[in-house]
């Protein structure tokens, strides 16, 4: 599969806000690729840029490995579903389906055909004369959908595009969705900022933070190797601890972290260099005796069940909670009682902080 | 990029067409403002004779253009409070309650914003004349506070539209009767379309000629002296007037807008 | 015990919905509807030597309402108007189509700007045109200094200085509007017209002019029908040889005396008035935007 748009080194700044930071990230033709981040992180202003609503500050982008900066969004082989739907109240159903084919002088009896199908496959017939007000949530979605979809686009932008919707309905939604993608083997660019939506749906993630690309990834990788602390606790569950290297043997570390120490398994960490751990709540063990090689204890405060797993929520003696996760039904150390957490140092996440280590700093101090 | 000089050639293009568009708004203003100054005394008082500030001297001893200008503010001030009232009141009484008429009164309403002033005023002239209302301040407050009203209505309208009835329940709720129920909730809430209400009864009513021309009898408004003066040129101390006026409403919006934005700011 | 919840009930809605609603209603009937009808009731009535209103029913004054002088004006007015009403839209338009789509921080300095002018009085305002434009006004002096003519030209005096008149007093009236449903516009449905390949010039007639001809619709109601009864603009820069139909009225209500007449010369602009609200509603047009 080759490359269907490349993005390089693009940068957009709006007076003193720099909200796209040097992105880099080409999506592979026919892949579902999901843009994730909390609001304000420039997922939205990276689609809105390649849509041709936007013009990057600096930086190309290419569609097809066709430069496109110089073209309007009329002009460009990429269609958006916009999160507010966006669909022309004046219009009918059909005439907000057929306008793309209209704008392109489709002949009349083509349009027709075509509509007709688009139709059949968002599961709209019989809705061709009503008007967008006339419609509910999920209907306007659909024609949201096939308004962009009918034109056949290279790639498919899709801002939010469920995010209107109540919850059971996004997630039929999101099946819909993928099911369409692979059927029309169309590339998609989805906006989002639900991870759980992310990881359902696409093949790959990038997570965007504070107007960089902080990981690209299948979302097994983003869940189960985090790059940032960021990613770590923005997809799904998970336990943070922050301390400093205190011992490195081969590939295991040894972090002190402000209550004790931990282990886990990582490569390139250096004493005294400051970092995280994460570990998920359903990879984490306890026992009422110390464990070779981590040096905390906690205690346990609560349990909360959810579904099928119950959550251990135990204190460390800092004050901060951890999340221990169990099938129900299992065996569970009384509230109050004094455990000894741990994990198998392979299932912990060694991330090496963005700040400086300790001894740069040390060095900064020592050369002032 | 070509891209960009598309848009920077918009840019122009918008900033010179709206440049046009206000010149044409302002032009006239200028040319009372420039002959105010000016030291012909020749009527039509129209060739420059050089600068003078005399205009403005002349003008105080100008005691029919003052009183003139005086009745104006009068009536605008007593027919902006009364429409005001007659109009919040109206507009929350056909919000909240259903009654016989209100269709007809409705339609009632619309009749002063569409029909010609012209209309309005000879109907005003003749029924005042029928029931031998003499003709004077009298006259003009009731005109002015009528066709002042339907504005006042559909501001306030426009504010009800989005107004959460349950609100006043609430405040019922908590123990507060109708009355303070007005004062203390519905009134704030509304504060902005009455405002806004009784900004434009005012401007309508500062700046009406045609209605007032019909149903003054005796009595002078500044619009109706500087269409006397008209017939004879314009005398400098009436641009003189406009002056002033224009300036002094100018450095009201500033300082509101200002006021506003300070707010705005704070919050 | 309910009989009287039921009275309590009864005085509790009656009293203050005709507090807060007979003022306006009592104002309305008395100084709008009785008025109106009393016009009507005037036009078929005729007057006596002494220019008094004789009750008695004629159709004398609707006769001379047909005579070809009159019919003459009444085109000429409706022209005029018309005219005024097609460049207030088309000066309009794009100007409130910037102004409200700017991203400027001074857009509500714009938008004060176009309603400061009009806090100046009118006919001061249409007077100054008179001096800007007259044979001895500015534009002839600035023309004779810089020698592109030798003798003044008359520029005041006919249709198109009543028009410009004209224009210039009502088109705030087009501005506001055409601003407010410019401003409404979503502009994510301009993007999807674009994203959906339409180029500019067909994204403003499939998407931008439907959606916003609603401001149209009620600035020409708000411009079109003024423009008939303002007699002072032409007045003051038409010369007496571009009357509209509020000249007419003036005339019998003034100078000419005779009343019943000039009644019958308001039940055109009643008619009119009427015909074009229809048309308004029918179009789908908000009479409360009229107002605001």
């Amino acid at each position: 599969m080759g490359n269907i748009v490349e993005i390089e080194g693009v940068n957009k700044i709006y007076g003193t806000n720099h909200v796209v930071k040097d992105l880099n990230l080409t999506v592979e033709e026919g892949e579902f690729l999901t843009l994730l981040g909390s609001s304000g992180c420039g997922k939205t202003t990276t689609l809105r840029m390649i849509a041709g609503f936007e013009e990057p500050t600096t930086g190309s982008i290419k569609v097809e490995g066709e430069s496109i900066e110089e073209k309007e969004p009329f002009e460009r082989n990429v269609n958006t579903v916009f999160q507010s739907y966006a669909l022309f109240p004046h219009k009918t159903i059909y005439d907000n389906i057929a306008y793309g084919l209209k704008m392109k002088k489709v002949p009349k009896n083509e349009i027709k055909e075509r509509v007709t199908e688009m139709m059949s496959l968002v599961q709209l017939e019989g809705f061709e004369k009503r008007y967008p007000s006339q419609l509910s949530g999920g209907q306007k979605q659909r024609v949201a959908i096939a308004r962009a979809l009918i034109n056949r686009p290279r790639v498919l932008l899709l801002d939010e595009p469920l995010g209107a919707l109540d919850l059971k309905l996004r997630k039929q939604m999101q099946l819909e969705l993928k099911r369409l993608q692979k059927k029309l083997n169309i590339t998609f660019i989805y906006v989002t900022h639900d991870q759980e939506e992310a990881l359902t749906m696409s093949d790959r993630i990038a997570i965007m933070h504070d107007g960089v690309l902080d990981q690209l990834g299948t979302p097994t990788e983003i869940y189960e190797s985090p790059a940032t602390k960021f990613v770590a606790t923005f997809i799904g569950e998970t336990n943070i601890f922050d301390g400093t290297v205190s011992f490195v043997q081969d590939d295991q570390v040894q972090v002190m972290i402000e209550n004790g120490f931990i282990s886990g398994k990582g490569t390139n960490f250096k004493f005294g260099e400051y970092m995280t751990v994460s570990v998920r709540p359903e990879k984490m063990k306890y026992s009422d005796a110390p464990v070779d090689g981590f040096g905390i204890t906690a205690v346990v405060k609560d349990y909360v069940y959810v579904g099928s797993v119950i959550k251990c929520i135990v204190s460390l003696p800092n004050g901060n909670e951890l999340k221990i996760e169990r099938l129900a039904g299992q065996k569970l150390p009384e509230i109050g009682s004094h455990i000894y957490p741990y994990w198998n140092i392979e299932d912990a996440v060694l991330i090496h902080s963005k700040e400086n280590s300790i001894f740069e700093a040390l060095d900064s101090i020592v050369l002032a | 990029m070509k891209r960009k000089n598309k848009k920077a050639f918009h840019g122009i293009f918008n900033v010179a067409f709206c440049g046009l568009v206000y010149l044409f708004l302002f032009l006239p203003i200028s040319v009372i403002v420039v002959n105010s100054f000016n030291a012909t005394t020749s009527k039509p008082y129209l060739s420059w004779k050089g600068f003078t500030f005399d205009w403005y001297v002349e003008l105080w001893s100008n005691t029919s253009l003052l009183s003139a200008f005086g009745n104006t503010m009068i009536i605008a001030l007593v027919s902006t409070i009364l429409a005001t009232i007659i109009g919040t009141l109206g507009a929350v009484g056909m919000y909240k309650y259903k009654f016989k008429g209100k269709g007809i009164l409705n339609s009632l309403l619309y009749i002063p914003v569409v029909i010609p002033e012209i209309v309005l005023g000879i109907s005003l002239l003749t029924i005042f004349s029928n029931v031998n209302i003499p003709r004077g301040m009298l006259t003009l407050i009731l005109s002015h506070v009528t066709f002042c009203v339907p504005f006042v209505i559909f501001n306030v309208r426009a504010r009800l539209d989005g107004y959460d009835n349950s609100i006043e329940e609430a405040s019922m709720d908590l123990g507060a009767n109708r009355i303070v129920t007005f004062f203390q909730v519905t009134l704030p809430v509304l504060a902005p379309g009455i405002g806004g209400g009784a900004l434009l009864a005012f401007t309508l009513s500062i700046d009406d000629v045609i209605i007032s021309y019909f149903v003054n009898g005796q009595t002078k408004t500044y619009p109706l002296k500087v269409m006397e003066s008209i017939k004879s040129g314009v005398s400098p101390d009436v641009n003189a007037l406009s002056t002033i006026i224009l300036i002094g409403t100018i450095v009201l919006v500033v300082l509101t807008q200002s006021n506003l934005l300070k707010k705005k700011k704070e919050e | 015990m309910e009989k009287k919840h039921s009275s309590h009930q009864f005085r509790s809605n009656t009293l203050p919905a005709l507090v807060m609603v007979g003022p306006v209603a009592l104002l309305l009937v008395l100084l709008v509807a009785v008025p109106l009808v009393y016009v009507a009731v005037m036009s078929f009535c005729t007057t006596d030597e002494y220019y008094n209103v004789v009750f008695k029913f004629s159709l004398a004054n609707y006769g001379k309402l047909l005579s070809p002088d009159y019919i003459k004006i009444y085109g000429q007015s409706i022209l005029i108007a018309f005219i005024t009403t097609l460049l207030c839209i088309l000066i309009a338009y794009p100007f409130s189509y910037i102004i409200a789509r700017t991203k400027s921080k001074r857009k509500q300095l714009f938008y004060m700007l176009v309603i400061i002018p009009f806090w100046t009085n009118s006919l001061i305002r249409v007077y100054g045109w008179r001096t800007f434009l007259g044979t001895n006004g500015w534009l002839n002096n600035a023309l004779q200094a810089l020698h592109i003519t030798t003798e003044p030209l008359d520029f005041l005096y006919n249709q198109g200085t009543t028009v410009l008149g004209m224009v210039y007093c009502l088109i705030p009236f087009m501005i506001l509007p055409l601003y407010t449903a410019i401003e409404k516009l979503d502009g994510s449905l301009l993007e999807a017209s674009s994203d959906l390949g339409a180029k500019p010039v067909k994204t403003f007639f499939e998407v931008i002019l439907p959606l916003t001809a609603s401001g149209i619709f009620s600035g020409s109601i708000m411009v079109f029908i003024p423009c008939l009864g303002y007699f002072f603009v032409s007045n003051i820069l038409g010369g007496g040889n571009s009357d509209v139909i509020g000249n007419l009225i003036e005339r019998q209500f003034k100078s000419g005396n005779n009343w019943p007449l000039g009644a019958a010369l308001s039940i055109i602009l009643i008619l009119v008035t009427l015909l074009l609200v229809k048309i308004y509603k029918k179009l789908g047009g908000d009479m409360d935007s009229l107002g605001v």
